[in-house]
């Protein structure tokens, strides 16, 4: 059967959406919110996107569109470029070579062990740029970054799911 | 087919690694050259300023509609209180008035030669970002509309940073709790200098006071004019902590309440480390 033009745009469309979501998030994360005490403490959206679809769909976030979600973060938000292009490499890269333990393994141990990857993944950053500053940035916040961005995966976790099985639908 | 299967793994992992030294260069290149990553940085803000402010006008209009419903409810205490503050104001301005036309007929006694008008840019708030590791702000003006670097960023009458990087329709603002802030200033009571150091917390520390003046919780803390970035007297904060000899200054505004800011151009050249005038060689 031959695919029409339209099809194949459709597809090309469809692809583009796990990393043009992670990059959405980066956008959101710089919103301004107003809200006392926020911005510090902001969870780290695009970790969560790059966590989620190096294990359910590599193919359609590989590793250097990690770098550019993370090149991106860095740009936006004013962090020492190339510290989140590397947290999220290796993020990326970590979470795809454990991925056949991931499929199929309850909501509970992947949402776990997304806990202890953004524990990693932010003292590495905080290390990162507390060394390319020359001055220790305080824990507190990067803690409280953490507790708020595992109190979110579930919601954006489902909201990826429901994204990803309309795609397999639609495939 | 095994053979072709272990080179496309072989070129993932080579991909990758390339990567992560990417990474790093980015990283050493951005510590060795600051302007041409600054230059990189600002190209990529400025593509992205139209859509932040975007998606900024509906989550903005959320916001103030939720505001609206919050300020319902204390409406009657707050009329009482502006009442109240309006009369005690009013009390003020006469006060002014009178200091302002002493203050007139003394320079001309003087001969004093007054500071150059400053300046102003008012802009939007497009982008507070940086999470847990920077303290910076987005804003919707840029150097066409004549914003330059280190001019000084106030909220009313507040200083609340400056500005760092400088994109075509869009610039980085860098407030005073960022760590990377140092900022010539004095007590408002004293005169006693010091240096108002950020340290990504909510209150900066006050550095370099001298062990004999007296600085306690409640004193004003306005800039000094040293170092020639701003002009002297502006306002920044009150000292609320004195412990163990670290003094802590709570800052007038605070990074949240920061929607539209204004950039004041004040004439000054200012001595600022990382930025080498222009013209000049590197």
């Amino acid at each position: 059967m031959k695919t029409s033009w339209l099809q194949r745009m459709d597809l090309w469309v469809r692809h583009l959406l796990p990393a043009g979501l992670t990059l959405v998030l980066v956008l959101i994360g710089a919103l301004p919110t107003h809200l006392p005490a926020f911005a510090e403490i902001s969870p780290q959206m695009p970790l969560i996107g790059v966590f989620y679809w190096a294990i359910y769909r590599p193919d359609l976030l590989p590793a250097s569109m990690a770098f550019a979600v993370g090149l991106m973060t860095d740009i936006l938000m004013g962090t020492p470029l190339g510290v989140s292009p590397l947290v999220y490499l290796l993020v990326h890269g970590l979470t795809l070579s454990q991925r056949r333990f991931f499929l199929g393994k309850p909501f509970v141990v992947t949402w776990s062990c997304f806990g202890v990857m953004t524990a990693v993944a932010l003292l590495l950053e905080w290390l990162l740029v507390s060394m390319l500053v020359d001055a220790l940035v305080p824990l507190r916040p990067v803690m409280f970054s953490l507790l708020m961005s595992v109190s979110i995966y579930p919601v954006l976790s489902w909201l990826f799911g429901r994204i990803h099985a309309a795609m397999l639908r639609a495939e | 087919m095994g053979r072709l299967a272990s080179l496309k793994l072989l070129a993932q992992r080579f991909a990758f690694l390339s990567l992560v030294l990417a990474s790093f260069a980015l990283m050493v290149l951005g510590k060795a050259d600051g302007a041409l990553v600054e230059h990189i940085r600002l190209t990529l803000a400025d593509a992205v300023a139209p859509i932040l402010e975007v998606v900024f006008r509906p989550a903005s209009t959320i916001a103030e509609a939720v505001n609206g419903v919050r300020e319902l409810g204390s409406l009657r205490e707050d009329n009482a209180r502006l009442r109240e503050e309006n009369a005690r104001l009013m009390h003020w301005q006469t006060v002014a008035r009178h200091m302002d036309t002493e203050n007139r007929a003394l320079r001309s006694q003087l001969n004093f030669i007054p500071d150059p008008d400053p300046s102003f840019i008012t802009t939007r708030v497009i982008g507070d970002t940086g999470g847990a590791f920077v303290h910076s702000m987005l804003i919707n003006a840029g150097g066409n509309q004549g914003v330059r670097k280190g001019q000084a960023v106030i909220a009313g009458e507040v200083l609340v940073g400056r500005i760092t990087e400088v994109g075509e329709r869009s610039a980085r603002v860098l407030l005073l709790t960022d760590i990377n802030s140092h900022l010539p200033v004095m007590l408002e009571g004293s005169r006693s200098k010091a240096i108002l150091t950020g340290d990504n917390t909510d209150r900066p520390r006050l550095n370099y006071l001298s062990a004999s003046t007296p600085a306690a919780p409640g004193d004003r803390v306005v800039t000094s004019g040293h170092g020639g970035v701003f002009p002297p007297g502006m306002p920044i904060g009150v000292i609320s902590s004195v412990q163990d000899g670290i003094v802590r200054v709570e800052p007038l505004v605070h990074r949240h309440q920061l929607e539209y800011v204004t950039v004041v151009d004040y004439g000054l050249a200012g001595i600022l480390p990382s930025d080498p005038p222009e013209g000049r060689d590197r």
